[in-house]
């Protein structure tokens, strides 16, 4: 019976209101992407750091492999919840190529050692820098974790707490592919 | 009767019976048995070193956490817009804004004439913070950031508010920073220095 009360000016109007309110949204969604999504689509920005262990990491030399780039900090809460589940990925799917790398943004490495230690991370970590942060689009919140795919190109970008469940669903898709 | 006597040695060993012993036969046992005192003393040792390593773990630890943002009054937050706008004004007392997080993040952008003032959860931070507050007047308008993580999740404001407000600092206020300083203020297009 209300349906018969919309005259068709009202209907009118209410098409109206409604396109423009996609005209209103749609352009601050793009410029939400197109700065936070930056990265992504293109080639990964190299880097060559020594890890604690003493050992070389490169990311030109990992090349062919899917790569987990997990920007973190020991003051980070929900750094600390994703980093184990990470080292269990390494683990699971270590087999099908998957490099997992942890960047600390700790002023200090004495606190990441111990953090690590403690978890229990056994994949390769470095300490990160302002320089490097500035290339990967500036890492001023965390965790920030990004998805490379086997020909060294961004393919996802994970800011904050995010569902382990849709950053593992998009790491699976990349290593599907060869 | 000694208590030895009346337990051999297979039986003590049962928990059963362990329970049944009294404190004073313990104590028998312990004045009259020499090696039973011995292992009574290692045993009391192990505790007492167990009870030491539990006060020390990081689960006892996290009592000594410093206090989260949520802990700052609402009426001392303020949000990103007013502090822009008043960094924009002529008018406006200009705020010391301290950066209290970390050095790295700051070095990749931070508010324009803010200052790096050491973490808020750590007691190095506190100590930079504490020198670089100790000639001010205590009504000093100061204006605390961080935002390395969500508003809930932060370990450095509200440690960096209370040690302020402990120095008993009158006119100290908080960016209010929901979820990291990049989504909060530099995607924002506000005022950024390198």
């Amino acid at each position: 019976m209300r349906i018969k009360h919309f005259s068709g000016t009202s209907i009118l109007a209410l098409r109206w209101g409604f396109t423009l309110l996609l005209l209103t949204l749609v352009p601050q969604a793009g410029a939400q992407s197109s700065g936070a999504q930056s990265l992504v689509g293109r080639r990964a920005p190299e880097f060559v750091r020594r890890d604690l262990t003493g050992h070389n990491l490169d990311l030109a030399r990992l090349h062919g492999k899917v790569v987990l780039l997990n920007f973190w900090a020991t003051w980070c809460a929900p750094c600390q919840v994703e980093m184990p589940m990470f080292a269990h990925w390494q683990e699971q799917y270590g087999p099908q190529k998957l490099a997992v790398i942890g960047i600390s943004m700790d002023d200090d490495s004495g606190p990441v050692r111990r953090m690590i230690h403690a978890q229990r991370i056994d994949y390769p970590v470095a300490m990160g820098d302002a320089t490097l942060g500035k290339r990967y689009g500036g890492v001023l919140g965390l965790p920030l974790t990004f998805l490379i795919d086997r020909n060294e190109i961004v393919r996802a970008k994970f800011q904050g707490e995010t569902d382990p469940g849709k950053i593992e669903a998009s790491l699976r898709s990349l290593l599907a592919t060869h | 009767m000694k208590p030895m006597d009346r337990y051999d040695n297979d039986q003590l060993k049962s928990n059963s019976l362990r329970i049944k012993v009294s404190a004073h036969d313990l104590l028998d046992i312990l004045v009259s048995e020499p090696h039973m005192r011995i292992r009574s003393i290692a045993t009391m040792g192990s505790v007492a070193v167990i009870a030491f390593l539990l006060i020390q773990s990081p689960a006892h630890a996290q009592s000594a956490l410093p206090p989260a943002a949520t802990t700052i009054p609402s009426t001392q937050l303020i949000q990103p817009e007013e502090l822009k706008t008043m960094l924009n004004s002529t008018r406006s007392v200009q705020p010391l804004i301290l950066q209290v997080g970390s050095r790295v993040m700051f070095d990749q952008a931070h508010i324009p004439t803010s200052e790096y003032a050491g973490p808020g959860s750590r007691e190095g931070g506190l100590n930079l913070l504490r020198g670089r507050v100790k000639t001010l007047a205590k009504n000093r308008f100061i204006v605390l950031y961080c935002g390395c993580c969500p508003w809930n999740r932060c370990p450095n404001v509200g440690g960096a508010y209370k040690f302020l407000s402990d120095l008993d600092f009158t006119n100290v206020k908080v960016l209010y920073i929901a979820e990291n300083f990049g989504s909060d203020w530099v995607s924002k297009g506000y005022p950024v220095a390198h």
